[in-house]
């Protein structure tokens, strides 16, 4: 059942079917430079547009103004004076405006928006927007924040009896992270075109092209024909494009329409860093109750997340964070809260992991300081607690299939080599102090993770995805408003058509994501593309597969029920009839358009209770399992990666090439998360904003990698596909902080855990 | 000030600002829009190019100092067929989002031909000025390996 | 828009030095420069560049009189590759390694991180520790300043407003007794949090100790040499020379320890032969 699949490094290119590895479609234009990102497209009369901030964390605006003595010819001003429609950023809450009037609530809130042909002037320009502010004491700490945007409480059988036993031991910690920024290489760019409709089209680098396409409706006063959106090739999201195009795109279109031009709005580095959402910090506490042989009884976590100064996307953040802050195992007690509040910084949001890195940084490092104080080995105390098929989860639900935590855990510590290895460390340990010890210590942990597939709770089931596929008269045509932002949807949706219709790769091509061509499919998040778009997707093509072969049943006379399609040729009782493609257009010729859009459907029995936070938060997991081994510098306390393993159970890999670059990616960004990225405010103000300052990890800050994929199919995804993109992102930091309590006996329970740290540990009394 | 440039093989005479950037000519002038901006500071290697063979950050380079030299950009590395490398970036993963992807395989293609062993420690410090959010640079390394392979 | 003078020869060069137009400055590889430009830091105060990238008198790496001479325009690629620096001077190699990464290389000169002159400079612990020699020159002639009395304050030096760095002197055979180590915030493209660089006789008979980053300037450490020419407490003579700063790369405490532990460590491996290190 855990077979790994076979080796796809340089996979045979004919093989093009689920499960293969086919080249991407995008990739000739990546690797030429033909590919073609806003920046690079040209817009006739185009200006630059730029923004106008705060500067003030926290305060009261007494005035905007505008040098009279400068020349402001040429220049387009904005303020929220000029919105027609509603001055709030959509999304969960109103509280966001798209150009602050009264209040602003972190420095870098956006106030006013010039745009003007020249860039030269422009940056001039920007120097003579004078904007008073009275400034009102900021919240900057968020255990010091009031204001709770959102709460959650998880409550499983009663902690009390457990906590009051004294035969069980109480483990308690507190563990903390700071923001984390995606560091896409290509900012967020958007480029506004006024329409002669008085509407707008919107080009631009974006997750989800539908969340502007509403929000430009409320802010515009426009109806739904009056606006595209279109996405452009997009260079890396993992999070960071999901709400925020929103903003810019609202920025761009209203300058657009003031001017009556196409503007384009990309942001510099540094203002992209310091406006734009980022992971969200939080302090997470942890106490728990085990049995002296390691068997956990129960568990009180308590987690605060940092929103910064609107709600935006934290209310779901926090909801997937509270609901894995108690890691892949089973608690017959369990209470967890979690809050999620408001600081006079922007607006934190989703970053790959969405909540989960965080709590399960938690989570996993406390696992280590169970095993730690009960003199246990953490990787028997995690075999011994790890979820199985029938386990219950705090939230009342039972699992019944595809549950991998147990497999993942024992293909990584076998492959890593981790008890030689972590008997090695301890005796290394061992020695005597003043004894002759070695400069460099080793050290090698692990740690267990699953993530959710697809959205929260009742989300999918709000959202009613949809996407399908059109005949044309070269092959098929998917329509769908999920975007390829680097993982390769654009392969996968093109695969799982081709395989449902029959034919070859070559034959599906991809609809240009346009909101005014294209069904809502929802936005591109959550792990949830392959699974829910993508098996949207193949049961569109099934039933487009239905309607040619009764046709075909038709013109060529043989029982329908016979007729298959194989490689692109139709064919019956074992007797080729016709190619695909002359079935497609005469079909067009003689009956028109064929287009079929499927609606997502919840698995049944995948209930959720909003109110009572009870039920199936998510319809199945994904696992992973990863084993760090590192060297600590004694005499620098830096860290040296030697060696990674990950294991991962997502269902199926339909593409594994692109599964494995998923798994790498994500495991890199978490590497960095766990040793290096850490950004520095004072008084609400971002110091480190650039490439050169805010350190994300180099090709010689990687260790070699072994990649394990073991499969699990999930019965109700496409060919057993749950979701990936998320998962890898969850367990290298704290398999980290493992690894280097197990080189130097410390466990450092903030990330990252730089050099800084470890000497802090090292040295404290 | 007006000045020759050679860019893939052509020259071309321009008259532009000293000090502006080899990035801003290569993609505003002359619409070569395959070399890429990422960072503005030589940090990321997105606007890598070959600046008379050698590998260099053209955004970190006032035209003035490539007058008379030859420039060799993600576009002039290929012609109508994709080269040993730009293949194996697309067989085995190389390129995900693509936006770094030009200025690696510019920076992968200087390794090779510089001919030395590719060793994964030799790829990793020859693209260690090319930052990637997307792959983890395990396929990276590994096509430009098979590009090694392949060509030798 | 700044004018710019591409020159080719030193005479060209001094010729705009003599004019003196006001707020000149001069260009070198621009990986430092062009930085600043693109960011417009300190835009307002450049009047004039100065383009000496293809003064070829400036570039080149010669052996002569025991000294090894390398010109100011040399690159960091050029010093790698150089045989003879390999074998008269090999930790400069070593640290031209840990410079930026490949395309920084290519352009980055030796000059330009003398004159740029940031206490976190890679080159200039091993600059100050090898007694290294500039030569400086201008329309009003050539004279040699010590690596020492070079850095005067924060990013200020000794070089006059109509002079050129042309060539950096270390005398040998001195200078193949150099170690240092850099310690960074990654493996690559990494500004360093310190770096110390020592060269000792057998025995530390006679030891010359730098440190980058952990002063205004690129620093000479006189008493911790003196600690440990007579056996003394190196480690708390070296925390009377520095005075680190926190900033976004590390801390005051971390600056302060680590500098010592990497110092005691590279005193202590002084005895065995030096040798190239890999990548850290
Ligand atoms: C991504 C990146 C990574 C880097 N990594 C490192 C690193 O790891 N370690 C490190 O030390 N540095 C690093 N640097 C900084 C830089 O590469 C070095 O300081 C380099 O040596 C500067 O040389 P240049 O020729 O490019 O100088 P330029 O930028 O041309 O000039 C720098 C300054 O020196 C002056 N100048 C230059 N040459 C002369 C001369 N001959 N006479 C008089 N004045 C002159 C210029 O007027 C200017 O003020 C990095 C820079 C970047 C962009
Ligand atoms: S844009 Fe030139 S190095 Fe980043
Ligand atoms: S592929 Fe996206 S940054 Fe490298």
């Amino acid at each position: 059942m855990f077979d790994k699949p076979p080796t796809m490094k340089h996979a045979d290119n004919s093989k093009s079917t689920v499960g293969h590895s086919p080249p991407r479609k995008d990739g000739p234009d990546k690797v030429t430079g033909r590919a073609r990102y806003l920046d690079d497209l040209a817009f006739p009369g185009q200006l630059w547009g730029r923004t106008v901030r705060s500067q003030v964390p926290h305060g009261r605006i007494r005035s905007i103004e505008f040098d009279p003595r400068f020349d402001w010819s040429g220049i387009v001003r904005v303020t929220a004076a000029d919105i027609p429609g509603d001055n709030i950023v959509q999304l969960i809450e109103d509280d966001q405006p798209m150009l602050a009037h009264d209040m602003v609530k972190h420095r870098e809130e956006p106030i006013a928006l010039l745009a003007c042909a020249d860039r030269e002037r422009l940056e001039e320009a920007l120097l003579h927007v004078d904007v008073k502010i009275d400034p009102l004491p900021p919240v900057l700490d968020l255990l010091l924040s009031t204001h709770v945007f959102k709460s959650y409480r998880i409550e499983a059988g009663d902690i009390k009896p457990a906590f009051a036993d004294s035969s069980l031991r109480v483990v308690e910690g507190i563990y903390r992270v700071g923001h984390q920024e995606q560091m896409y290489i290509e900012p967020n760019a958007i480029c506004a075109v006024p329409r002669e409709d008085f509407g707008v089209t919107i080009y631009g680098s974006m997750q989800c092209p539908f969340y502007i396409h509403r929000g430009l409706q409320r802010l515009l006063k426009i109806n739904d024909s009056q606006i595209a959106v279109i996405q452009v090739v997009t260079g890396g999201g993992f999070g960071g494009k999901e709400d925020y195009p929103t903003v810019l795109a609202g920025h761009a279109a209203l300058l657009a329409r003031k001017a009556g031009k196409p503007v384009k709005m990309i942001y510099k580095r540094e203002e992209d860093v310091a406006a734009t959402t980022k992971r969200h910090p939080a302090v997470l506490r942890y106490r728990t109750a085990v049995k002296p042989d390691g068997e956990f009884v129960a568990c009180e976590i308590d987690v605060v997340m940092d929103g910064g100064a609107y709600v935006t996307l934290s209310p779901v953040v926090a909801s997937r964070g509270v609901l894995h802050a108690s890691g892949a195992y089973r608690w017959p007690h369990a209470r967890i809260d979690c809050r999620v509040v408001q600081t006079h910084t922007p607006p934190n949001g989703a970053f790959r992991g969405f909540g989960v890195p965080q709590t399960l940084f938690g989570c996993e490092a406390h696992v280590e300081k169970i095993a730690l104080e009960l003199g246990l080995d953490p990787l028997l105390v995690r075999r011994k607690n790890a979820l199985v098929v029938g386990d219950v989860m705090p939230t009342g639900q039972r699992l019944t299939e595809s549950v991998s935590a147990l497999p993942v855990l024992e293909a990584v510590a076998a492959r890593s080599g981790y008890a030689a290895k972590r008997e090695a460390a301890m005796e290394a340990a061992r020695l005597p102090a003043g004894s002759a010890r070695a400069r460099k210590r080793r050290g090698i942990g692990l740690s267990l993770a699953l993530h959710g597939a697809g959205f929260t709770g009742s989300g999918e089931a709000h959202l009613k995805s949809r996407a399908g596929l059109e005949l044309t008269a070269s092959g098929a045509r998917v329509l769908s408003a999920s975007t390829d932002i680097g993982q390769g949807t654009i392969t996968v949706f093109s695969q799982l058509a081709a395989e449902a219709l029959g034919v070859p790769l070559s034959m599906i091509e991809v609809a240009v994501n346009d909101t005014s061509r294209v069904p809502d499919s929802g936005p591109t998040v959550a792990s949830r593309t392959t699974m829910v778009v993508g098996g949207t997707i193949a049961r569109a093509a099934e039933a487009m597969a239905r309607v040619l072969q009764g046709y075909v049943a038709q013109t060529h006379a043989v029982p329908a029920g016979e007729v298959c399609c194989v490689g692109g040729i139709f064919a019956a009782r074992g007797r080729s009839l016709a190619p695909f493609e002359s079935i497609a257009r005469r079909y067009l010729d003689e009956r028109g358009p064929l287009v079929c859009i499927e609606q997502y459907e919840l698995p049944p029995g995948v209930q959720w209770d909003d109110a009572a936070y009870r039920g199936s938060a998510y319809p199945c997991y994904a696992w992973a399992a990863t084993a760090v081994e590192l060297e600590v510098d004694l005499d620098t306390y830096e860290i040296k990666l030697l060696d990674l393993v990950t294991a991962s159970e997502f269902g199926k890999a339909i593409h594994p090439v692109l599964a494995e670059g998923q798994i790498e990616g994500g495991t890199v960004q978490a590497l960095g998360y766990a040793l290096l990225e850490e950004h520095i405010y004072v008084d609400g103000r971002l110091l480190n904003t650039r490439m050169q300052n805010y350190i994300i990890p180099t090709a010689l800050d990687v260790p070699p990698m072994t990649t394990l994929i073991l499969e699990n199919p999930y019965s109700r995804g496409p060919h057993g596909a749950k979701g990936l993109g998320e998962l890898p992102m969850d367990g290298p930091a704290p398999a980290v902080a493992a690894a280097v309590l197990s080189a130097i006996g410390k466990l450092i329970p903030d990330l990252p855990i730089s050099p800084e740290r470890v000497m802090k540990a090292l040295h404290a009394a | 000030m007006r000045l020759e440039l050679r860019i893939n093989g052509s020259v071309r005479s321009l008259e532009v600002e000293p000090l502006k950037r080899l990035l801003d000519v290569l993609r505003e002038d002359l619409i070569l829009t395959g070399t890429k901006e990422g960072c503005g500071e030589g940090e990321c290697g997105a606007c890598a190019v070959l600046l008379d063979g050698q590998l260099v950050n053209s955004c970190l380079v006032a035209v003035c100092q490539a007058a008379g030299a030859s420039v060799v950009t993600i576009e002039g590395l290929s012609s109508s067929a994709l080269t040993p490398l730009q293949r194996s970036f697309v067989e085995c993963g190389g390129a995900q989002c693509g936006i770094c992807t030009p200025g690696m395989i510019v920076a992968g293609q200087c390794f090779l031909d510089s001919g030395a062993a590719a060793t994964d420690e030799a790829v990793r410090e020859a693209i260690a000025g090319n930052l990637c959010r997307c792959t983890g640079y395990t396929k990276i390394v590994e096509s430009i390996q098979h590009a090694a392979r392949e060509t030798r | 828009m700044i004018p710019v003078t591409s020159v080719k020869t030193l005479p060209e060069a001094y010729a705009l030095l003599q004019a003196r137009p006001p707020g000149l400055r001069v260009l070198a590889g621009g990986t430092d420069l062009m930085v600043a430009i693109n960011a417009r830091v300190g835009l307002d105060r450049i009047g004039h560049v100065l383009d000496i990238w293809n003064v070829r008198e400036l570039r080149g790496i010669a052996l002569q009189d025991n000294f090894l001479r390398i010109g100011a325009l040399t690159t960091y690629t050029e010093i790698i590759h150089s045989t003879l620096v390999n074998t008269q001077l090999p930790a400069l190699a070593a640290v031209s390694r840990e410079v930026g990464a490949w395309a920084i290389q290519n352009r980055g000169t030796l000059g330009g991180n003398v004159c740029n002159a940031s206490p976190a400079g890679d080159t200039l612990p091993l600059l100050l520790a090898a007694d290294a020699r500039f030569l400086l020159g201008g329309p009003r002639g050539e004279r040699t300043v010590v690596a020492e009395e070079f850095f005067l304050a924060y990013r200020k030096t000794a070089l006059g407003a109509d002079e050129l760095l042309l060539r950096v002197d270390f005398p040998l055979p001195d200078a193949a007794r150099l170690a240092y180590r850099k310690v960074g915030t990654r493996r690559a493209q990494s500004i360093s949090k310190t770096l110390i660089a020592v060269r000792a006789t057998p025995g530390l008979r006679e030891v010359r100790i730098a440190a980058g980053c952990v002063a205004p300037i690129p620093l000479r450490c006189r008493r911790a040499e003196q600690a440990a020419m007579s056996g003394g407490d190196v480690r708390a003579a070296l925390q009377l020379d520095i005075s680190p700063i926190n900033d976004i790369r590390s801390t005051i405490e971390y600056r302060r320890l680590v500098s010592a532990n990497v110092l005691l460590q590279l005193l202590k491996n002084m005895g065995t032969p030096y040798s190239l290190p890999g990548r850290p």
